[in-house]
């Protein structure tokens, strides 16, 4: 900043002087990144914009002589746009431009710290959410992504023209390690494609990853052997330390296991790239927990938009990601759910603020993340399941597997005749949100274990009034 | 309320194979959504179903430029005729994606159609 040469004066900045820059057309390189910013009574709009700009970026509460050293304009953050929220009142969405070179390379870590750090507690700001951000192609580059992609996953799974089914273990905690893989046989080789751990489970005095990891192989094994399909399940080797997870995850390489799982919130963004990098090293697919995202991103007004954390997985790497149903327990509004499900498995996603999307993202051909929609969910739910996520997806029925009256595999079998059943349907052309029920009633009549289920859980209509909107 | 079943031990051979097996006129229907999207059919046959074995003998080329299903399931039929004891399934690629997309079962050994 060329007035800086008139000499070093001391004292508090007007930061919008400085960051506050209106005019400013970005860079394809820059780093965009917009907030939802709810400023304190009395303090204007583009005064609060500039200080998050500051804040998130270059900024500190006053001025200091070594600022003098270093070339401000390279590296500071800047606020080129600040817009009402439509319907709200004093909430602001702030646009702003950060440079490339404020970011390491290849760290997911380094971008949230400086993005999401001190500028959250800011005192001029009532509330905060980082809404989105666009990574610049240049910065893309440097992220490895998911270990393997949607394509290369189907390939090793010889898996079609379908969305993969899977099922949570339960009860998700206090079963024996021996009882545990019983159930994941079960559910396997009724046709489930995957089964998985619960978040929770990790190593607990009850059921130890090791012999859970053993007898889980065996169960795998065996339903593979019986079936002839590929099947997996999702060991989870997430645990307190580095070591101790690298540990467990060599040990599921060694014994032949497909996938491992790993839930990259609660234990970081560093722990995650490490493994996701390793897991692509050793050719182990890596399916993601999302434990703890919705303490930051269920606030409307403040904390980070699951989009966000989305964006950052897929470039930090995981081959599956959690991202909601849209009909079950854990609801999500449809065109905000399908908006961040594209930002994980397409390879260009143009802005579209209907859907949450504030910037056109280019992921230069970086491998997709598989959405997974879990929680709730049933068979009468698999029409509307397969209209909204499509093939590339993976359905998992929990309660809807082995809550089945006749056990996990026939209700495994329920789940995948349905599966099947609609996705027939749908290529002949016809239309699984007013067809779907008809459909799943035809298939009753040759498949007994859909019957079954279909006369335990009572078909549903979906109107639920989301959380989640612009 | 049904009395329990045990679910019998069964082979099954990836998509579609949970449902009962598929008349011509629905393999066609199938060969037809595939042709739609976009996608390059083909015909493979294999005389076992091994999970781990990722390759099937391909019948032929893939049928490029291919409008008219009826082509490809005559195809499957001719396939059938002459190994009529192995696996056969379409499969279907997609150039832009360049990658492999669908794939159903349409023969099993020994049976007469699927």
């Amino acid at each position: 900043m060329a007035v800086q040469a008139q000499g070093y004066k001391a004292g508090v900045q007007d930061y919008r002087l400085t960051y506050y820059t209106p005019d400013y057309t970005p860079k394809d390189t820059d780093l965009l990144a917009c907030f939802r910013m709810t400023p304190q009574p009395g303090v204007p709009a583009e005064e609060a914009a500039a200080a998050v700009a500051a804040e998130s970026s270059t900024g500190t509460w006053t001025t200091v002589w070594t600022d003098l050293l270093t070339d401000l304009d390279r590296y500071k953050g800047r606020c080129y746009a600040v817009e009402p929220v439509p319907g709200e009142d004093n909430q602001y969405f702030c646009f702003i431009a950060y440079p490339l070179d404020l970011f390491e390379e290849g760290s997911i870590t380094n971008v949230l710290t400086s993005l999401v750090g001190n500028v959250f507690g800011f005192k001029a700001l009532r509330a905060l959410r980082l809404e989105d951000i666009r990574f610049p192609i240049a910065l893309i580059k440097t992220f490895p992504g998911p270990p393997h992609g949607i394509t290369v996953e189907r390939d090793k799974l010889n898996k079609y023209g379908r969305p993969l089914l899977g099922c949570t273990i339960k009860p998700k905690l206090g079963l024996s390690a021996k009882n545990y893989g019983r159930a994941v046989y079960e559910a396997l080789r009724g046709g489930l494609d995957f089964t998985k751990d619960d978040e929770n489970i990790n190593s607990q005095p009850f059921m130890r990853w090791r012999d859970r990891f053993l007898f889980v192989q065996e169960g795998i094994e065996k339903s593979q052997a019986e079936t002839g399909e590929v099947k997996g399940h999702y060991l989870n080797v997430t645990a307190g330390t580095c070591e101790e997870m690298m540990k467990r995850a060599e040990f599921a390489k060694e014994i032949g296991t497909p996938i491992i799982m790993h839930d990259f919130f609660t234990a970081g963004f560093t722990a995650n790239t490490t493994l996701s990098k390793w897991c692509r090293d050793n050719g182990v697919l890596l399916h993601i927990h999302r434990a703890m995202h919705a303490v930051v991103d269920r606030q409307r007004n403040h904390g980070i938009h699951f989009r966000v954390l989305a964006k950052c997985l897929r470039l930090s790497g995981g081959d599956h990601l959690h991202s909601g149903t849209v009909v079950g327990k854990l609801e999500g509004e449809k065109g905000i759910t399908m908006g961040f499900v594209d930002l994980m498995r397409e390879d260009h996603v143009e802005e579209d603020r209907s859907r949450g999307i504030f910037f056109t993202q280019d992921y230069a051909s970086m491998p997709g993340t598989m959405p997974v929609a879990s929680g709730g969910i049933h068979v009468w739910h698999m029409p509307a399941l397969i209209e909204i996520f499509g093939d590339d997806s993976c359905l998992q029925f929990g309660g809807g597997t082995a809550g089945h009256p006749w056990g996990n595999a026939p209700g495994a079998t329920a789940n995948r005749v349905a599966l099947e059943a609609c996705l027939q349907a749908r290529n002949e052309g016809r239309d699984l949100m007013r067809e779907g029920g008809d459909i799943l009633r035809e298939a009753c009549k040759w498949s007994p274990e859909l019957a079954v289920a279909c006369e335990l859980w009572k078909e549903i209509k979906f109107e639920f009034e989301a959380m989640d909107t612009i | 309320m049904q009395t329990k079943k045990t679910l019998p031990k069964e082979r099954r051979y990836e998509t579609f194979s949970y449902l009962p097996p598929l008349s011509d006129q629905q393999i066609n229907r199938q060969i037809q959504y595939m042709v739609e999207q976009g996608y390059i059919p083909c015909i493979e046959f294999n005389e076992n179903s091994e999970p781990t074995e990722c390759y099937w003998t391909m019948w032929k080329l893939p049928l490029f430029d291919c409008s008219d299903t009826q082509q490809v399931l005559n195809e499957v039929r001719e396939c059938r005729t002459e190994y009529s004891n192995c696996y056969i399934r379409v499969v279907g690629f997609d150039n832009i994606k360049q990658c492999q997309v669908s794939s159903f079962i349409v023969h099993k050994p020994g049976s007469r159609g699927y």
